[in-house]
């Protein structure tokens, strides 16, 4: 007798391996989109800084890697890491998603700090403000504001692209999500598979993306648009 | 000279070693191909990408909730769900849904990236086309125009300048990203490059050789979105 609880899909969706294993694959996908994030963060602002400092050799470095890297498939820049670099898959990911995404923000911080008027500027520091006073109390809060949507949606391709990394054989969510598909063979089976790790990653990303969309209502609020 | 050159351990030996260069060269017809396919996927699914935008875009600046809702839920799932995962998913429910249909990995890379960006371009048209203002579609509108009307001749002309320098840099990204057609065997240039690659283990020059090619691709575009902004924001 063929009853529901029999179903191919029912039987695997009552298998705690399955369970088990996008479990294990979801945590190290966070692991990689998190250390990607926090240092493409951290290179970003450096690199932006660079770039918008425009000091002759240093404000070229900096233009010079964003143009490139820019240009450059995500893919490639994981595969290069593993390949040419040698590092282990995990790291491999995480190097190749910061080169991207370290040149993307650093693009992101340096499109904030030019929307300030230079006007704004100039009137700090006819004020008596110093060079990071200003930076502080007058160029960085529009600029703040400016970039958080661009920097969170950058986070949410992080979380997105690291899927690549099962070119590589990390076993995070995507490929462990494959393994299990082949395991499971059907093909309803396999659907349902994919379906429930689109769930996971649209979770994660959806909350991350209203997060933003409220934190940037709730900060612009009640700051004028002057000079902006 | 020879002599000098066969003593020198860098070139002999090592990633990049000048034996891997002659072996790349002499097989780089292969990335000539994969080239070619990716311009061919790039291309095509710009074209979709387009199409899928512009109506999707129409349709959640729209005042009628039903399409509203389609274009969202479109939206916010195709952004937020990696790529790879819905070519997965395009490569296995195809066949599933309608057996016995046979589709090239091309036309699921075309499909895979032009519902993926058109999404983000429907973000983009949406944006446009609510930057222009309400006041002016009620003005066409109340000058006999239908709604279709007024969005072909009087606000989407408008908005092309605003869309444009983003659509332009989603086209940066489309061409960038159809190298997630190498993870299904795609043919495409990363596929090429790194099917050659893997087989002798020639990465260091063969990878130096698709990131130009792929930059040469993306470069000008970059460069003609660049050039957009500033007109936009000269205006």
């Amino acid at each position: 007798m063929n009853t529901f609880m029999d179903s191919p899909v029912m039987v695997m969706l009552s298998d705690p391996v399955l369970y088990l294993g996008l479990g294990q694959g979801l945590l190290l996908t966070l692991q990689i989109a998190g250390i990607s994030i926090a240092l493409s963060f951290v290179i970003g602002t450096v690199l932006g800084a660079m770039r918008y400092s425009g000091l002759p050799v240093i404000s070229h470095v900096a233009a010079t890697y964003i143009e490139v890297v820019r240009n450059l498939p995500q893919l490639l820049l994981i595969l290069v890491s593993y390949f040419v670099l040698g590092l282990p898959a995990m790291w491999a990911a995480v190097i190749g998603l910061t080169i991207y995404t370290a040149a993307i923000i650093a693009e992101v911080i340096r499109g904030g700090l030019n929307s300030v008027m230079t006007g704004q500027w100039e009137a700090a520091r006819s004020q008596g403000f110093s060079y990071l006073q200003a930076m502080r109390y007058i160029v960085l809060p529009p600029a703040v504001v400016k970039m958080i949507p661009p920097i969170v949606s950058q986070f949410v391709t992080v979380i997105k692209d690291s899927s690549f990394a099962m070119a590589i054989g990390a076993y995070e969510l995507m490929f462990k999500g494959t393994i299990l598909a082949a395991k499971y063979w059907k093909p309803e089976q396999i659907i349902t598979i994919y379906l429930a790790i689109s769930l996971i990653y649209f979770a994660i990303n959806f909350t991350i993306s209203q997060i933003a969309r409220r934190m940037q209502t709730k900060w612009s609020a009640g700051r004028g648009t002057i000079g902006s | 000279m020879a002599d000098l050159l066969a003593n020198i351990d860098f070139l002999q030996e090592g990633p990049f070693s000048v034996p891997r260069w002659e072996a790349l060269f002499a097989n780089i017809g292969q990335l000539w191909q994969g080239a070619l396919v990716t311009v061919l996927v790039a291309s095509l699914g710009l074209a979709l990408a387009l199409a899928l935008g512009t109506v999707l875009g129409v349709m959640s600046s729209s005042q009628w909730r039903i399409p509203r809702g389609f274009a969202r839920g479109y939206v916010e799932f195709f952004q937020n769900t990696p790529l790879l995962i819905q070519v997965f998913m395009l490569y296995n429910a195809i066949p599933m849904l309608v057996p016995g249909l046979f589709i090239p990995v091309i036309a699921i890379g075309i499909l895979g990236v032009g519902m993926y960006h058109g999404a983000y371009m429907a973000e983009v048209v949406r944006a446009g086309i609510q930057s222009i203002g309400h006041g002016q579609l009620e003005a066409a509108l109340s000058q006999g125009f239908s709604y279709v009307g007024a969005m072909r001749y009087i606000i989407i002309p408008q908005a092309m300048r605003i869309v444009l320098p983003p659509l332009t840099n989603q086209a940066v990204s489309l061409i960038k990203n159809t190298s997630v057609l190498a993870i299904i065997a795609g043919g495409d240039l990363m596929y090429a490059g790194d099917s050659f690659a893997g087989r002798y283990g020639h990465y260091g020059p063969t990878y130096i050789v698709v990131g130009l090619l792929y930059f040469l691709m993306c470069f000008p575009l970059a460069r003609l979105t660049r050039r957009l902004e500033s007109r936009t924001r000269a205006n």
